[in-house]
């Protein structure tokens, strides 16, 4: 979950306690490398193919699979960073302020699209990413890569590549990093 | 931070920062494909301008718009103003047509102040008399911050119509406020009756000061002064107060020339010089841009509370 999440999931403020590691540094590369595989057999290889991490959890995430592809195809792929707090739907509700850098470096028209998150909720941040990406260009295709898909989805959005399918209860905390990922929750 | 009135309402060092990092972001916005995004969608800026400004308007006016903000517009020319209403009324009507920030410039110092107190819209200070233009003094740190980086010690020269200049009151507040040294160099006509209390050193020669100087902030020298008998003729005022290029050959080699437009090209600045290589003046314009966005987005990007249901991930 990324910083700006935890620092406002109630209770607000409180420090994230882990309960269980459901996922190991090792897992997760795993995974990481078994999403490189389907995202190049999906696309037939990285032809047009732009990884885009969204701040700030599925940045680091995006660089590990961005070095899975290079690996797999020999070619390192586009990638860039998107920060949505400008095109989230609870502005004016919460302070939602910018964390981090986008760098989007090539023009997204006809390219296909592989944003990358660490957490899949209730889909909101998918959601201002997807319209953040109307003022890139106009992709041929968005997909949509997550470590932890933990269900509560608020809106018509799935993922196309999932690390791991997690049941949660909406008030835990799933805490994801390249080593691990734990199941908790926050405790003021 | 309720309103910018002045550069104190920023609270600092640590304030001015926040505003400058929040406007790296809003670059980045303005380098889009499509520089727009909906961040203050259905909020309305209103702009109560009693003074003329193109530049200023249009800055703001940009950056409300990239916002996603609607924007009114109370054209003072054609209002009611010209009827007699007062000041006060007219904060009032625009308040009652649901403003969420009225952005404001007037001749008389104080004017945003007093709207502050009467409406409960943000008012954002777009220069008042000889007061303040907190929004220009942003832009002109974020502009310094691009070229020559950290302020922490660098000496800046300010030449030109202090008296008068309310971008030369809030630069030195936030120049200092960041750590720089300001030299203020102008004719004693042109000075504060007195500078008690301003954290800067007073110069009347312009080639000793700018010597050693990292910047040199060209003020905009105002015709109507020489009228005053404030100084004897333009031609002497640029002879011994204007950036000429002879000059600007005199300065550091790596130092910048600033100026916060409209130009009066050949009387405070030489147009060789606004055009060449140290000049940074068309940058000053389209930080502006981004800087408004930022103090706009900060004033109303948050209000209310935080939601109940509104976790994400």
């Amino acid at each position: 979950m990324a910083e700006r999440e935890r620092r406002i999931t109630r209770p607000f403020g409180g420090v994230f306690v882990a309960r269980a590691q459901v996922m190991t540094a090792e897992e997760v590369h795993r995974a990481t490398w078994r999403i490189a595989h389907e995202v190049t057999e999906r696309n037939g290889g990285l032809d047009g193919v732009v990884i885009i991490g969204l701040q700030t959890g599925g940045v680091p995430l995006a660089e590990r699979l961005a070095e899975a592809l290079a690996e797999v195809e020999g070619v390192a792929p586009v990638t860039g960073t998107l920060d949505v707090a400008f095109h989230r739907d609870d502005v004016g509700l919460r302070p939602v302020l910018p964390e981090a850098v986008t760098e989007i470096p090539v023009d997204l028209d006809g390219a296909t699209v592989v944003l990358v998150d660490d957490v899949l909720f209730t889909g909101r941040t998918v959601r201002a990413a997807l319209d953040a990406l109307t003022s890139f260009g106009r992709p041929r295709a968005v997909q949509l890569a997550v470590m932890v898909d933990r269900g509560h989805r608020e809106l018509p959005i799935r993922p196309d590549y999932v690390g791991k399918n997690l049941p949660t209860r909406r008030d835990e905390v799933v805490n994801v990093s390249v080593d691990g990922v734990e199941l908790g929750e926050m405790v003021k | 931070m309720r309103h910018l009135l002045d550069i104190a309402d920023l609270g600092g060092r640590e304030g001015i920062e926040d505003i400058l990092e929040l406007t790296d972001r809003f670059v980045e916005v303005s380098n889009r494909p499509i520089p727009k995004v909906p961040a203050l969608r259905g909020r309305t800026v209103a702009w109560l301008f009693y003074e003329n400004s193109s530049r200023t308007r249009l800055s703001f006016e940009t950056a409300a718009k990239r916002l996603s903000a609607d924007t009114a517009n109370f054209s003072v020319g054609v209002s009611s103003v010209n009827k007699g209403e007062s000041l006060r009324d007219t904060a009032r009507v625009i308040e009652a047509m649901g403003v969420d920030a009225v952005v404001v410039r007037h001749s008389s110092s104080g004017a945003p102040h007093r709207i502050a107190g009467w409406v409960d819209a943000a008012v954002v200070n777009a220069g008042d008399g000889w007061h303040q233009h907190p929004t220009q003094a942003l832009l002109d740190c974020y502009t310094l911050r691009q070229h020559i980086g950290d302020l922490a010690g660098r000496r800046i020269v300010i030449v030109g119509d202090i008296k008068h200049s309310r971008v030369a009151r809030s630069d030195v507040d936030a120049f200092t406020t960041l750590g720089a040294e300001v030299t203020l160099v102008a004719p004693p006509t042109l000075l504060p009756p007195s500078l008690e209390g301003w954290p800067v050193t007073v110069s009347h020669d312009l080639d000793a000061a700018a010597a050693d100087a990292d910047v040199v902030y060209v003020l905009r020298m105002q015709r109507e002064r020489m009228t005053e008998a404030l100084v004897p003729s333009l031609r002497e005022y640029t002879a011994r107060w204007g950036v000429t290029a002879e000059r600007a050959a005199c300065l550091r080699s790596d130092a910048i020339v600033m100026h916060p437009g409209p130009v009066n090209r050949g009387v405070e600045l030489d147009a060789v010089v606004a055009d060449g290589p140290r000049s940074v003046i068309v940058d000053q314009v389209r930080n502006g841009v981004a800087v408004r966005m930022a103090v706009l987005y900060r004033l109303l990007g948050h209000a209310g509370a935080v939601g109940e249901d509104d976790i994400d991930g």
